[in-house]
């Protein structure tokens, strides 16, 4: 009998049942350490110079200047006017808020589903998701009008014994975004820290050393340390996974509160959650695809886990796709003329009528080609799709707030809206920053998770052959 | 500088070898032992006797705290020190309070694991003796270490290094720590 189960244990299953692997072709621990290491140790390619200097000048000339413009002048420098108070401003906002997204839903939520092919794509979606954040984070900062007042958004006791007023969504928001940048730092910090002592461990200079050192706060690996620190990650994890459904929630609440038609609706936070995470999806697309093959990254990015997130896009999608039918479904039902009006003028007005086809065309209708697995396998075509996604995100948007506000109950609130140079500069100079973050986060910190990647490997499992155990017994 | 012995140190080349060696290490009656390697190994903690981490606790009284907390701050500036009416809600409720205070609830159970998990491992700490070893540089690439301190009460130098190396360890080396 026990002959025949240790004979059991050693059958293979077969090859359909079989998990596929994380890393391809069999990399064992050193080598993965030097590959996933090697971008941060190498020279600068030239590639990296030449996106870098276009995201600088970004964010060094053009949105400084932008800021002490809007700054010095005032709000109006935008096309912000009656009746279109929110522009660009605040369909940026949500747009960065949104694009953080699908970074928490990566490494949090599929980190307690256990899903191991996260490990491959977790840092760099955790980076995005901190710098998109911050991206989000300035735009209501300039959007009051009068910056050098945002302090008066947090409870500070002042002689004038006034308070924020916490029954507003938008006090709310202030807190959720706050938090939300300060949780996904210190959830990217954290796992940063096994490899900040990798990379201490290999620097062969001194200021590396120093530098690396410093931040990973003296890390020996210690199994003491592991036990607190998985510990500790999984209570991250948890609380992350929380705020991905609740950020863009309070920022669906912002609109969901007032009264204006086409803003006025339950299915808000919902609709601003899934619309998150699918533009988020696209920007991991839009990241990933040329960094796995300018950093040769093929084994570890493999084509399994690209085809994973064009899944999950999918998927995004189609969940955005039911809300949008359900908006237009409840704006009809309701019976309510306004609603009606609104949401008829959408595809069929006369002004901004292209946003809505756009929204629905990319959002619905482009993303349905991700069913096909040889779409799904030609990474050029997704890349177009991930760029498109976003755009299509950006313009849904755009009709939620402008194409909701300019024609609202009475002809006296029916205007235009037209965006202005500063507009465009501003949100070029957030991409800017985001990318040169972006870049220099990819330069000096590994963009993988070393430690995490090497934990799933087969070499790393001690009930594995390959890990030494020895063969058939475990 | 006088020195002390910290302890000896002992490398291995899988998870599973310094898994056997770890239990060997724990028969063998060692109170005063750890292991280190490039990523947690399955198991270890069991064989270590770790028990479940405090971590937790750290989160749910920082987030319990905070949640608290922030009620008691809305309810403080919205409906005692200075109470405002708009649009006609409620001074205080809790339903209104309770997104901010949940938001907050987050943030700080989030502080509270990675304060948490930096006390328990009483991090930083930048000076290590172990770090003296060139060898240990290998920690965090595929290297497994097993380290048994000078403090505990079974320690010899002959008699653990023989033992160390029964199990398997290669270069095995005294550490020293400065006084």
């Amino acid at each position: 009998m026990a002959e025949v189960l240790d004979n059991l244990k050693t059958l293979a299953p077969p090859a359909e049942l079989k998990r596929s692997q994380n890393v391809i072709n069999n990399r064992g621990l050193g080598y993965l350490t030097d590959k996933l290491t090697a971008f941060n140790e190498g020279k600068t390619p030239r590639w990296w110079w030449i996106l870098f200097f276009p995201s600088v000048f970004g964010a060094a000339v053009i949105l400084p200047s932008m800021l002490i413009y809007q700054i010095s002048t005032g709000v109006g420098v935008w096309g912000n006017n009656h009746p279109v108070m929110w522009g660009w401003d605040i369909i940026n906002f949500v747009w960065w808020v949104g694009v953080a997204h699908a970074g928490t839903l990566i490494s949090a939520m599929l980190f307690l589903t256990r899903q191991h092919w996260r490990t491959a794509i977790g840092r760099a979606a955790e980076a995005m998701t901190v710098f998109a954040v911050m991206m989000a984070g300035l735009y209501p900062g300039i959007h009051v009008g009068r910056a050098w007042f945002d302090w008066f958004m947090f409870p500070v006791p002042t002689s004038n014994g006034l308070w924020p007023q916490f029954r507003s969504p938008l006090m709310w928001d202030v807190f959720a975004v706050n938090t939300y940048l300060m949780v996904s730092t210190l959830f990217w910090y954290m796992g940063l820290i096994p490899d900040l002592a990798l990379l201490r461990d290999r620097s062969k200079t001194r200021v590396r050393k120093f530098l690396y050192g410093l931040f990973a706060l003296g890390w020996t690996g210690s199994a003491r340390h592991w036990h607190n620190y998985e510990k500790a990650y999984t209570v991250l994890s948890g609380l992350a996974t929380l705020l991905v459904f609740t950020v863009s929630s309070i920022v669906g609440m912002d609109f969901a509160t007032s009264q204006l038609a086409g803003w006025h609706a339950t299915i808000f936070p919902l609709y601003f959650v899934v619309g998150a995470v699918y533009c988020g999806f696209g920007m991991v697309l839009v990241l990933l695809i040329p960094l796995r093959k300018l950093c040769h990254l093929e084994d570890i990015i493999t084509m399994r886990h690209m085809d994973r997130i064009c899944k999950m896009t999918l998927l995004s999608s189609l969940a955005i796709t039911y809300i949008y039918l359900m908006e237009y479904f409840i704006a009809w039902y309701s019976g309510d003329p306004y609603e009606r009006w609104v949401f008829s003028h959408r595809l069929f007005g006369t002004t901004y009528w292209y946003g809505g086809w756009i929204m629905l065309g990319i959002n619905f209708l482009m993303a349905q080609l991700l069913w096909f697995k040889r779409i799904r396998q030609n990474l050029k075509i997704v890349f177009i799709l991930a760029i498109l996604i976003n755009i299509g995100m950006w313009f849904e948007r755009f009709t939620i707030i402008v194409g909701s506000l300019y024609q609202d109950f009475l002809p006296a609130n029916w205007g235009f809206y037209k965006q202005t140079w500063v507009d465009i500069g501003t949100f070029l100079g957030t991409l800017g920053v985001f990318f040169t973050m972006y870049l220099l986060f990819i330069r000096f910190l590994p963009m993988i998770a070393v430690s995490e990647v090497k934990a799933i490997t087969p070499q790393a499992d001690p009930h594995h052959p390959l890990g030494g155990a020895k063969g058939g017994k475990s | 500088m006088s020195k002390k012995n910290y302890g000896l140190i002992a490398e291995f080349d899988s998870p599973a070898a310094v898994l056997r060696a770890a239990e060997k290490v724990r028969d063998a009656g060692y109170r005063r032992w750890d292991v280190f390697s490039p990523f947690p190994v399955h198991g270890l903690d069991k064989v270590m006797g770790l028990g479940n981490s405090l971590v937790g606790w750290f989160s749910l009284v920082f987030g319990g705290g905070a949640f608290v907390g922030t009620m008691v701050l809305i309810w403080f500036t919205n409906a005692f020190d200075y109470p405002l009416i708009v649009g006609g809600k409620p001074m205080f409720s809790v339903p209104m309070s309770f997104v901010p205070s949940y938001i907050l609830l987050v943030l700080a159970a989030a502080i509270g694991a990675f304060v948490g998990m930096i006390a328990l491992n009483q991090l930083p700490r930048h000076h290590h003796p172990l770090f003296g070893k060139k060898r240990f540089e290998l920690v965090s690439r595929d290297k497994f270490f097993l380290a048994v301190g000078a403090t505990d009460p079974k320690f010899s130098e002959t008699e653990t290094r023989k033992l160390l190396e029964e199990i398997g360890g290669a270069h095995i080396e005294l550490v020293e720590d400065d006084e």
